[in-house]
């Protein structure tokens, strides 16, 4: 009576074990109870079914032409991506105290006047920033004029001044903020965000 | 009718003069004498019948903490006292001034209190023992609760009587912190105890302005994305928002008056510009190409200070209202900004960057002489003026990390100390006018 019992407690658990072990190739170590193989097997059994499966056969049907309008668009939009990032990246610097723009920020302004024409539906706000040198009041007012002299300079290349808004943020969001020349530098800016 | 003795009670402390003073006499403290000598003071615990209640020791306690503040006194150790030090003197009324005179007490300040419940009776005293003469007695009614609320009040009496000004106890200060992570605005009492903030709106809030009656203040806030001007009614939950076009900043009140003067852009140019407590234009008060901000009023209304960049580099300049004159103030280095006009009217106070310091200078009005108060601090900006112009208020980095804190220091740059203690950076002081409700 008690060895049949072991008898079916050896076909429920080991031989179903066994079956297992052998299907999974290689194990190196052998499981500590057999119940805890099962769990590791069954996840792994799905999954070799999808690696059989067939690839889909879309990919294939798909035409050279079809493909290359593909590829060129996708190439459009990087182009777009990147000169939009360009665009609202490149910001323009200026000197110490002072809103005036220079040659390099006038040629990155004529840049994104173009940019702005071949996206007419946009809206930008120019910012205008400040290093932490000044006081708080008067940084205020001269971010302001920074970002009021760049969207002159925009209107002036023909860009609708309503597509334009300015927004001082005095010394309030420095971009770098160390307390060096070369932070200060940065951190007399004008850049650009989207509405 | 208990309810309305009561409110009677919140109101007001019933305070009444005490016989036998003698008239004021303003030549104990000539507040424009800058090497002033500072006065020995000494204030022992009062007599509180019944014993035992904590009155009379914390009673000294303010006073001397109150009137320290001040630095028109020096607090004498009460380690030196020739009584016992923690004991009420024998005779409030009558002061045996031979104990006073040996520790060199020029003012003497008893005070002698009934406590039934919640309500105490209080006698205050300003002797001067070499004199052997009262020179003031008050006495209060109130809740023991209300105990700093008296001291205040008995110690801005003390300041008006030796120097003929209300001096700074009613007073409150504004400022921005960032604690939060964001600018608001807080406000505290004179010597930067109870701190509450007034806004909450996780943006960036700037430049705190109270009006002449302290019940309105003026500020910047991005809370809708751009620098616009808010004014707001500080206990009626009323305001209104000015919002053109560009920046909408540096507000300053007209003193006694309901209008103020601002810096508004929206013409393309920041020009100072009058409005009304409406949020309506009424003039335009400077018309000059470049910058003009930070108008600062005359305590008479008739003439603001300003920064201008007219020059070509930022300058103080005073404009006349009624003839539109206008005169530069500073000549000195190459950047001036922070006009702040004392409430004495003689000078102004502003701050100057000099080789990456900013300092406080104070500017006499006629003289036109600067006199510089912060030295080998960092840097040290904002500076407000106290409503009775013995104190400035400023933001200061002396303590290291560039971080900002408020200090506060005399008209003449003496006893610079920390005003408030918070976390993050505390800055732009605004020091409230004499507000007793």
């Amino acid at each position: 009576m008690k060895s049949r019992l072991w008898m079916v407690l050896m076909l429920v658990f080991i031989l179903p074990g066994l079956l297992v072990t052998a299907s999974c190739t290689k194990k190196g170590q052998k499981g500590p109870t057999v119940t805890e193989q099962y769990g590791q097997t069954t996840p792994q059994q799905p999954q070799r079914q999808e690696q059989m499966r067939p690839e889909g056969p879309e990919t294939g049907a798909i035409d050279e032409e079809e493909l290359a309008r593909r590829r060129a668009e996708e190439a459009r939009r990087r182009d777009m991506q990147v000169s939009r990032e360009a665009f609202l990246n490149e910001h323009l610097y200026f000197p110490y105290d002072s809103s005036e723009l220079s040659p390099r920020a006038q040629t990155k302004l004529r840049k994104k006047a173009d940019w702005l024409r071949k996206n007419p539906g946009l809206t930008a706000i120019i910012e205008g920033h400040c290093d932490e040198r000044g006081t708080t009041e008067y940084n205020l007012a001269l971010g302001d004029r920074r970002a009021e002299s760049v969207k002159i300079f925009l209107t002036n290349l023909g860009i609708a001044p309503t597509r334009l808004l300015t927004i001082s943020y005095g010394e309030e969001r420095p971009i770098d903020p160390g307390h060096s020349e070369s932070a200060w530098a940065k951190n007399r800016r004008a850049q650009f965000v989207f509405e | 009718m208990r309810i309305l003795i009561k409110i009677l009670f919140c109101m007001w402390i019933i305070a009444g003069s005490l016989a036998g003073t003698a008239l004021a006499q303003y030549d104990y403290i000539d507040i424009r004498n800058p090497s002033m000598r500072k006065i020995p003071l000494a204030v022992p615990p009062f007599q509180v019948i019944p014993e035992g209640s904590d009155i009379g020791a914390r009673g000294a306690k303010l006073i001397s903490q109150y009137l320290d503040f001040t630095a028109y006194f020096k607090i004498i150790d009460p380690g030196a006292f020739l009584i016992p030090p923690n004991r009420p003197i024998p005779d409030p009324e009558n002061v045996n001034f031979s104990n006073w005179t040996p520790l060199g007490a020029e003012l003497l300040i008893t005070g002698n209190a009934l406590a039934q419940g919640d309500l105490i009776d209080l006698e205050l005293r300003l002797f001067d023992p070499f004199k052997q003469s009262l020179l003031l007695g008050k006495r209060y009614k109130g809740y023991a609760r209300d105990l700093e609320k008296i001291i205040r009040r008995f110690c801005s009496e003390v300041i008006y009587h030796l120097t003929g000004h209300w001096g700074v106890f009613d007073s409150k200060i504004a400022f921005i912190s960032n604690g939060t992570g964001n600018k608001e605005i807080y406000v505290c009492d004179f010597d930067g105890s109870n701190v509450r903030r007034l806004t909450t709106y996780d943006s960036i809030t700037l430049n705190p302005a109270w009006s002449s009656d302290g019940k309105w203040m003026a500020y910047t806030s991005y809370a809708k994305g751009r620098p616009d001007l808010y004014i707001q009614n500080l206990r009626e939950n009323r305001g209104t928002v000015v919002s053109k076009k560009g920046i909408n900043i540096a507000p300053a009140w007209v003193p006694d008056g309901t209008d103020l003067a601002a810096t508004l852009s929206f013409s393309g140019d920041q020009e100072i510009y009058l409005l009304s407590r409406q949020g309506q234009v009424i003039r335009k008060l400077t018309d000059r190409w470049g910058i003009d901000t930070s108008p600062t009023w005359s305590p008479d209304g008739k003439r603001f200070a300003f920064v201008s960049s007219r020059s070509g580099t930022p300058q103080i300049y005073i404009k006349e209202i009624d003839t539109g004159r206008v005169e530069r103030l500073t000549y000195q280095g190459r950047y001036n900004t922070q006009p702040n006009w004392s409430p004495r009217g003689d000078r102004i106070a502003y701050s100057a960057m000099e080789r990456g310091e900013i300092n406080i200078h104070v500017i006499d009005v006629d003289t036109r002489t600067p006199v510089r108060l912060t030295y080998n601090s960092g840097k040290n900006e904002s500076p407000t003026w106290s409503p009775d112009g013995s104190l400035i208020a400023f933001s200061t980095t002396r303590e290291g990390g560039g971080e900002y804190r408020l200090y506060v220091m005399t008209a003449y740059g003496t006893d610079q100390r920390r005003l408030v203690k918070l976390p993050g950076e505390q800055t732009m002081p605004a020091w409230s006018p004499r507000i007793t409700e």
